[in-house]
């Protein structure tokens, strides 16, 4: 087993610790979250993903005290977020949900501007990390500081939202289906240029959705709720492909479990061939960097018998199969780098 | 004489009164603004009670505004007072009404994210929600204003100041000279009086609208 099954091995390493926090709202007749654990680490990127009225907007919603817990305790680098005043706890984390929220009346720089304002910074500086962050985002600062959330697609609205969360750079974000309502292409490009994003600014993330291909693709590790908000399983994307907890965690994440593991491989995962068996016929490239998936298609397109990874290491179609299945030490996977 | 000698003769008294007749509207419709922004705030968390007080306040709606105006004698006497208090009766309905509504109405989403942001109730408030909800309550403020120019009126019956004035004296001697033409200017500028601050709400609602909103 990889080290990031066992419990993180100090406190510092930990951002956000739920200690039998649960939640029971007021007439209701059972737990909306059960008493729940959950160490997340300081730039890990965590989904929490299962069917609705599984608890997992409300578990992310107690980590910023937009909902109280009814107990348990909830710890943020170390410290107890009961104990701090709300307004000024939710100033330290970021914060986006589906319907993005644009404040209508304010322009996209006093949109993004609200929280740095509200801590107090002077508008100078107010005004280049607006701009910084709509180029962090992709955006234009001249064309788009001025424009009203109305003016804007619903794939830029959100790219807004992303940089409004960011603007005081808290160390963690919280996302509750942040592009569940945005078109499947958008969505792709969105999801891409957020894992873009985090290689650079390395937030502790906490990232809700209902869709696990969408779980799979982002997280380092993904907690998946089962109804009755019982946490299933909490690992890496490969392990839970591999090796599902049980059969909630088998149909939840469908069918051809072993095919989709492949796109989340890369060819840096696979352990070293023994070496090339012949040199007969044709090869394709690859870089380290890309899916087994992807680099699969290729050669099945190509015709290809092998693949020379840029590196050096150089596979058949067999050998890149059997290294993909069997090597036990895949399951590092991304999280591990 | 014709209608048009009779306003050229009595033009002052007629201007007089129709700026007393604009003063008391005013003077309510600021007092009911008040007081129906006051009661939908005060009411924010107690859904049960704001919805009793919308019935209550859309009751009192109901009631003659000749009865009202009358009830109220024994109360505070004739003159200004009953004129007032009896305008701003009528006037808190509809804008207590298109407050509560226009609050309502504002996305919830953004709402959330101000709050998850980490702004406080009145910030919320105050930047948000308030702005937002503006043109629907300005509405209602609107609605208001020009029921309460044609009910101001019957303010005269209880010695009120305003054209109501013009009407019943014009009225009550009816068959006299000038009778119906008194009459007759009181309600041509109650018309205008109405036509005139319609308008007005018309350039104040364009003014004052968070250009986000209309772009």
């Amino acid at each position: 087993m990889s080290d990031l099954h066992a419990p993180a091995r100090d406190d510092a390493d930990v951002m956000i610790r739920l200690e039998g926090v649960s939640k029971r709202f007021p007439h209701a007749g059972a737990d909306a979250v059960r008493p729940l654990d959950m160490s997340i680490r300081r730039g890990e990127f965590v989904v929490l993903v299962g069917p609705s009225g599984c608890g997992k907007t409300t578990t992310l919603r107690m980590i910023n005290r937009l909902i109280e817990p009814s107990g348990g305790r909830i710890l943020i680098d170390g410290k107890d977020a009961a104990a701090a005043d709300p307004d000024q706890l939710r100033r330290g984390i970021g914060y986006v949900i589906q319907q993005v929220g644009l404040i209508p009346h304010m322009t996209i720089a006093q949109n993004i501007g609200l929280v740095p304002g509200m801590l107090g910074w002077d508008r100078t500086r107010i005004a280049a990390r607006v701009d910084e962050l709509l180029h962090l985002v992709g955006l234009d600062p001249e064309e788009y500081r001025r424009r009203y959330p109305k003016q804007l697609s619903g794939g830029q609205q959100q790219r807004v939202g992303v940089a409004r969360a960011l603007a005081a750079d808290p160390p963690v974000m919280l996302m509750d289906e942040p592009f569940g309502a945005i078109d499947p292409i958008t969505r792709d490009r969105l999801q891409e240029e957020l894992l873009q994003l985090q290689q650079r600014i390395r937030k502790t993330i906490v990232f809700v959705t209902h869709d696990i291909d969408e779980a799979l693709r982002l997280g380092d590790r993904i907690a998946i709720f089962a109804e009755g908000s019982r946490l299933a399983q909490f690992d890496t994307p490969l392990e839970i492909l591999a090796n599902p907890a049980d059969d909630f965690v088998r149909s939840f994440i469908g069918e051809r479990a072993a095919i989709r593991r492949l796109s989340l491989l890369r060819m840096s995962d696979l352990p070293a061939a023994p070496g090339p068996e012949s040199a007969a016929g044709s090869v394709v490239p690859a870089a380290p960097e890309e899916t087994v998936a992807a680099v699969l298609d290729r050669m099945l397109a190509a015709g290809a018998e092998r693949v020379e990874v840029a590196g050096g290491t150089s596979f058949s179609v067999q050998q890149m199969l059997f290294a993909a299945t069997h090597g036990r030490q895949l399951h590092d996977g991304r999280g591990a780098q | 004489m014709n209608f048009f000698a009779y306003v050229a003769q009595h033009w002052e008294r007629i201007a007089f009164l129709l700026f007393q007749h604009v003063q008391v509207v005013l003077i309510a419709v600021l007092i009911a603004t008040a007081l129906a922004l006051a009661l939908t705030a005060a009411t924010e968390r107690t859904p049960r009670l704001r919805g009793g007080l919308l019935s209550l306040t859309g009751t009192l709606l109901t009631i003659p505004s000749f009865a009202l105006f009358g009830l109220l004698i024994p109360l505070f006497g004739l003159g200004v007072t009953p004129t007032i208090l009896a305008l701003t009766v009528y006037a808190v309905f509809p804008i207590f009404r298109n407050a509560v509504t226009g609050l309502d109405s504002v996305d919830p989403g953004v709402v959330d994210a101000a709050r998850g942001m980490g702004m406080g109730a009145t910030a919320r408030m105050l930047r948000v929600r308030l702005p937002l909800a503006w043109p629907v309550i300005l509405n209602g403020i609107r609605v208001a204003t020009i029921m309460v120019v044609a009910t101001a009126a019957i303010g005269a019956a209880v010695n009120g100041p305003g054209l109501g004035e013009l009407i019943f004296r014009g009225l009550a001697r009816m068959g006299g000279a000038n009778a119906l033409n008194e009459a007759l200017s009181g309600v041509v500028a109650i018309v205008i009086v109405a036509a005139v601050l319609d308008l007005m709400f018309i350039v104040i609602r364009t003014l004052t609208t968070p250009r986000g909103l209309h772009v």
